[in-house]
């Protein structure tokens, strides 16, 4: 892990300013920001872990946990939440046995949910990777999540 | 700039420039409700409680964030503002528990009613430890709120107990920001932060881990920062609202915090530092924060007196064990007697202890601890300044535009001290800091000088040596303050900067980039401690340290200057009280004959003229049968002593042993007579802190069992022996006769004390007190020169011993651990020794982390467990020296300065074992 890190770390200012390129890069790099990272950049830049923690946890892109194969999205937007949303979003999380945030443990499936894919017409929306599906129920849930094994 | 005039609710008010609308207000007796507000911290407006409304301002601006200007008008009482703060608070109710907040009989409702509106035990004020002193109360009976119209969602976050100081309780957390705040902009500690964002934002930690993963200090600044219930002191939370509080002064090192003690029942509640003094200003550490009462009231204090009999310590009365030491201590040879006293009592009894020395044992065989920290200071700086002590004070720390640490782990040892080179930093200031070991210091420091144990003296001259060449010393301070320079130059003539850096370890450019960094940036400070004095050659790395000042015209301004920071209490106060065995108070050498001539006027008796032993010499007297009787008080050598087998053995071989301690300790073990003395919050003194500073140690509880201060003991027994003069009635009688005899102490009274410290010296009851040393001249005239070459350490690592131990102390424990030890919270935090070795060194061994190893030296051998640590450089082992069960002083060498007199602790050559 240190040997990723480093060359990224050492392009960089050791000053705050360079945290969020660094948070970027580093994820950029590994995929997600495990607790290992966060001390390796806390050390060099002398800021404390939770601060970065902290950092990291305000913005949406940066992510904690390992990601899965499949990046599995379910809009839970105005348009989508008065359509079903919601359910949709049920049944993902009972097919995929995790909660949103989360990563299934064969690491095959990410489960996210968004605020609003701009399709509002087709909604209720979820994505897969870049794929949209559209105007989704909870049956077509399996369908969907089956032709990524 | 003149001060400004503004209007408050049609009342006209003149505040100081810079003041905000809120200290307006303050200042007209107007109350504003805040929430995220903090004295100590920068304005945040996020709650947006304190809104006000002033003309010709749109909006409603905060109060707590606005800066008055000339003229202002400013309204807090319309309905506009009432209505808003009203909405403002429901919001921040929806989130924290609030059926007893609206209910009108709150104030009368006790912990045990039934509730007649059947609320929830949880969710109740008065089931809370805040009840009564929460501000969240304060502001919801003045803005008046009797029902929330929102619904209230439980947070339902586990209690979190992981730490046995304090305890975090989110469910209660208002989002003020005000602990994460102390704790990044004040301690500079950040160990929580603002986690996740909108409605799930909470202070936490990476990841959520332990507060001790992350990096806390437990210093509680973030619970006395916190409004409501959410951060409580465990131990605190349900005893309710305090009887009185008593200013006093902390008994753990030499900042000399003042806490302000929580009184109930006759038992100490809590201790919170207060914010009204030039010291500490409402910061302390973990010590002084959450250590105090279980030391105090702990069940094992010793309550009356004891003596031996058969090898068992039999209680006795006062009277039995006084008479019985006096009878003893009476029958001895003048010269085969010592006292040792303590750097942790007060001034008053150091005094008594010292003047129990001369006067009624008739020699000079009194030393305290001092000798194993700051000897080298007192001998360096007299030699170069003419008086060994910090020249400035701690507040002017944070204006440095350059702070040099070197031999100091300031966050550690000095952790108020340490806020303040914070401060410097965030102001734009340099920190160069020297230390083998990584520190928190070397975290925000430009300039890491890691330069290997034992050689400061070449890592300075070198130092000294660049500023030279490039010129960048002051010549004009050289040449009108200073005398001798040519001295220096000559000792610089034989340093080569490559030779340096072949001894130090430090690349020749990193001295050069410190030099000039030292050199350019003024006022420019230099902090030091331990890893300065505890060497053989102790005296000369001060002066070097006094050299690199005086070469750059660092001295007598503010912000400037050579400060060694002291570690205990009341080191300082103990030296200059006289417990020293060259000089009476206030540093009067013992072979002046007009000085002993004044003090035979002052107290009636002749004296000896003969310098008396240093500690580590009386130890080997006792040794060698000289020495037969010793009276020790507060002091543990078998664990502050170094090569401690030989201060065990050496104890055993005296005749006659009186210990005077709060604790049973390892050396009252080897006694005779025990007598029992009173903790700091049971009687009145005044300890000196590093700075100078003398400040009140007053009595908040009653004495435990039949304990007695210091003072009263040895004078009970000076009295006992016949001898006129120790018929003191209490301790500020004893300072009025210090005040007397000791000159810097002229002008300091318990009674102008009373409103706060004074800096001595303060020759007369007018004098203000001296915050800055030597600021028109040297107390010794001239700042002197004198040659200075390189010694190594005595023992260095050779194929036998091949690493090179040093030592020191921890945040979590004091010394040798008699008290810190009393206390759970430390123990948690610390509780057992470890040898720090470098990765390097580990896999040499074939150590693994947590693995106990036999860690040997010439002297002995102890067990500890190994941790892996790059902290530790390649080479070098570290173990703290607090721990009665594996004394890392076995292993030190008892190698002294020759000046000085001061053991090398930092220095020794040891191996590292499998077991
Ligand atoms: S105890 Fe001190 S270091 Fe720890 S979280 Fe609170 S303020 Fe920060
Ligand atoms: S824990 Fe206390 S100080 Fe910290 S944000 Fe919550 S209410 Fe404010
Ligand atoms: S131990 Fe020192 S820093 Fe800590 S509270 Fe006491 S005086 Fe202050
Ligand atoms: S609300 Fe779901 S796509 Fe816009
Ligand atoms: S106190 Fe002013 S905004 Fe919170």
């Amino acid at each position: 892990m240190r040997e990723r890190i480093l060359p990224i770390l050492q392009k960089h200012a050791r000053q705050r300013e360079s945290l969020i390129p660094v948070l970027q890069e580093v994820q950029a790099e590994l995929g997600y920001l495990p607790p290992e990272a966060i001390t390796e950049i806390a050390q060099f830049l002398g800021i404390s872990r939770s601060d970065i923690y902290g950092v990291a946890s305000f913005y949406a892109q940066f992510r904690f946990e390992k990601q899965g194969k499949y990046a599995v999205r379910v809009c839970q937007g105005t348009a989508c939440h008065v359509r079903g949303g919601k359910r949709v979003l049920g049944e993902v999380v009972y097919q995929l046995g995790i909660e949103p945030k989360h990563t299934s443990p064969d690491f095959k499936y990410s489960l996210e949910t968004a605020a609003c894919f701009g399709a509002c017409a087709l909604a209720p929306v979820m994505v897969v990777d870049k794929t949209v599906y559209g105007r989704m129920t909870t049956t077509q849930v399996k369908k969907v999540l089956s032709q990524y094994p | 700039m003149a001060d400004l005039n503004l209007t408050i609710d049609g009342k006209q008010i003149t505040v100081k420039p810079g003041s905000t609308v809120l200290d307006a207000c303050k200042q007209a007796g107007i109350y504003i409700p805040t929430l995220c507000f903090h004295p100590d911290l920068t304005p945040y407006g996020a709650c947006r409680l304190c809104i006000v409304e002033i003309e010709k301002m749109r909006g409603l601006p905060t109060a707590c964030s606005t800066p008055v200007t000339e003229g202002m008008i400013v309204k807090t009482d319309t309905d506009q503002i009432k209505n808003f703060r009203r909405g403002v608070l429901e919001l921040i109710l929806t989130e924290h528990p609030h059926p007893c907040l609206t209910c009108w009989r709150r104030e009368r409702c006790g912990p045990y009613d039934i509730c007649l509106r059947n609320v929830d035990v949880t969710l109740r004020c008065v089931l809370c430890p805040k009840n009564k002193i929460c501000e969240l109360q304060e502001v919801t009976d003045f803005i008046g709120i009797d029902k929330v119209e929102f619904p209230y969602v439980y947070r339902n976050i586990p209690i979190d107990h992981e730490n046995t100081s304090f305890e975090r309780d989110y469910n209660l957390c208002i989002k003020c920001g005000r602990c994460i705040r102390v704790c990044q902009e004040i301690r500079g500690a950040a160990a929580i932060a603002w986690t996740m964002r909108g409605s799930e934002a909470l202070p936490g930690t990476a990841f959520g881990i332990s507060l001790k993963e992350a990096d806390c200090q437990y210093c509680g600044a973030c619970v006395d920062a916190c409004p409501t219930g959410a951060l409580m002191e465990r131990d605190r939370r349900w005893e309710g609202e305090k009887e009185k509080q008593v200013l006093t002064t902390c008994p753990y090192c030499g900042v000399g915090c003042q806490l302000n003690l929580a009184i109930k029942d006759g038992k100490i509640m809590e201790s919170v530092p207060a914010r009204e003094n030039d010291v500490n200003r409402g910061q302390a550490c973990v010590k002084g924060r959450f250590g105090i009462k279980e030391v105090v009231h702990s069940p094992e204090r010793l309550t009356t007196p004891l003596i031996k009999r058969n090898g068992k310590f039999e209680k006795a009365t006062w009277d039995e064990a006084l008479s019985l030491v006096s009878s003893k201590l009476g029958s001895y040879a003048k010269d085969a007697t010592a006292v040792l006293s303590s750097a942790k009592t007060t001034n008053e009894d150091n005094y008594v202890a010292q003047k129990f020395t001369r006067v009624v044992l008739g020699n000079n065989n009194i030393d305290h601890c001092a000798r194993l920290c700051h000897a080298p200071t007192v001998t360096g700086l007299a030699a170069t300044f003419g008086s060994g002590a910090m020249t400035n004070s701690i507040r002017e720390i944070g204006n440095a535009k350059c702070v040099f640490a070197i031999g100091t782990n300031t966050s550690e040892s000095h952790p108020v001290i340490a806020l303040e080179i914070k401060k410097a930093v965030d102001k734009g200031g340099k920190l160069i800091v020297g230390n083998p070991r990584g520190i928190r210091l070397t975290n925000f420091s430009d300039i890491w000088l890691r330069h290997a144990p034992g050689s400061d003296v070449p890592l300075l001259l070198g130092m000294c040596k660049v500023i030279v060449d490039e010129g960048l010393e002051d010549k004009e301070f050289i040449n009108s303050r200073c005398e001798n320079f040519d001295d220096l130059i000559g000792s610089l003539k034989n340093v080569k900067l490559d030779e340096v850096e072949k001894i130090t370890g430090v690349p020749q450019e990193t001295i050069k980039k410190a030099a000039r960094m030292y050199a350019t940036n003024k006022p420019a400070t230099i902090l030091y401690t331990m890893g300065i004095t505890q060497h053989t050659t102790g005296t000369d790395n001060v002066m070097a340290i006094a050299y690199l000042a005086m070469l750059t015209g660092n001295l007598g301004k503010p912000s400037s200057g050579v400060n060694p920071l002291r570690g205990q209490n009341n080191v300082q106060g103990a030296c200059d009280m006289g417990a020293l065995p060259n000089v009476y108070p206030a540093y009067q050498s013992v072979t002046d004959a007009a000085n002993k001539s004044k003090f035979e006027a002052a107290w009636g008796v002749k004296l000896s003229d003969k310098t008396g032993l240093t500690v580590t010499e009386m130890m080997d007297a006792a040794h060698e049968g000289k020495i037969k009787a010793m009276y020790i008080i507060g002091e543990n050598p078998p664990i502050s002593e170094p090569d401690a087998n030989h201060a065990v053995a050496a104890l055993r071989k005296l005749d006659f042993l009186v210990v005077q301690d709060i604790f049973m300790t390892e050396t009252a073990q080897e006694a005779d007579v025990v007598l029992p003395a009173t903790t700091f919050a049971e009687k009145v003194g005044t300890f000196t802190n590093t700075e100078r500073r003398v400040q009140m140690v007053r009595k908040a509880v009653e004495a435990v069992g039949e304990s007695k201060p210091d003072w009263q003991i040895t004078s009970l027994l000076a009295q006992k022996m016949g001898v006129k003069g120790f018929d003191y009635q209490n301790a500020s009688e004893i300072m009025t006769e210090i005040n007397q005899l000791a000159p810097s102490y002229g002008g300091i009274t318990h009674a102008r004390l009373e409103t706060g410290g004074l800096q001595w010296p303060c020759p007369n009851a007018d004098h203000p007190g001296t915050p800055i040393l030597h600021t028109n001249q040297f107390t010794r005239g001239k700042g002197r020169f004198m040659p200075l070459t390189y010694k190594p350490p005595a023992e260095l690592p050779d194929a036998a011993y091949p690493l090179t131990l040093t030592t020191g102390r921890s945040l979590y424990q004091y010394h040798t651990g008699t008290m810190t030890r009393k206390v759970k919270g430390l123990n948690d935090l610390l509780p057992e020794n470890l040898a720090e070795i470098n990765p390097a060194d580990a896999a040499k061994l074939n150590v693994q982390n947590g693995e106990m190893v036999k860690v040997s030296s010439r002297r002995g051998h102890i067990n500890a467990k190994v941790k892996i640590t790059d902290v530790s450089p390649v080479g070098v082992v570290y173990m703290n020296f607090h721990f009665a069960e594996s004394a890392a002083n076995i292993l030190t060498i008892a190698a002294i300065d020759p000046v000085a007199k001061i053991p090398e602790f930092k220095v020794c050559a040891i191996k590292i074992e499998k077991i």
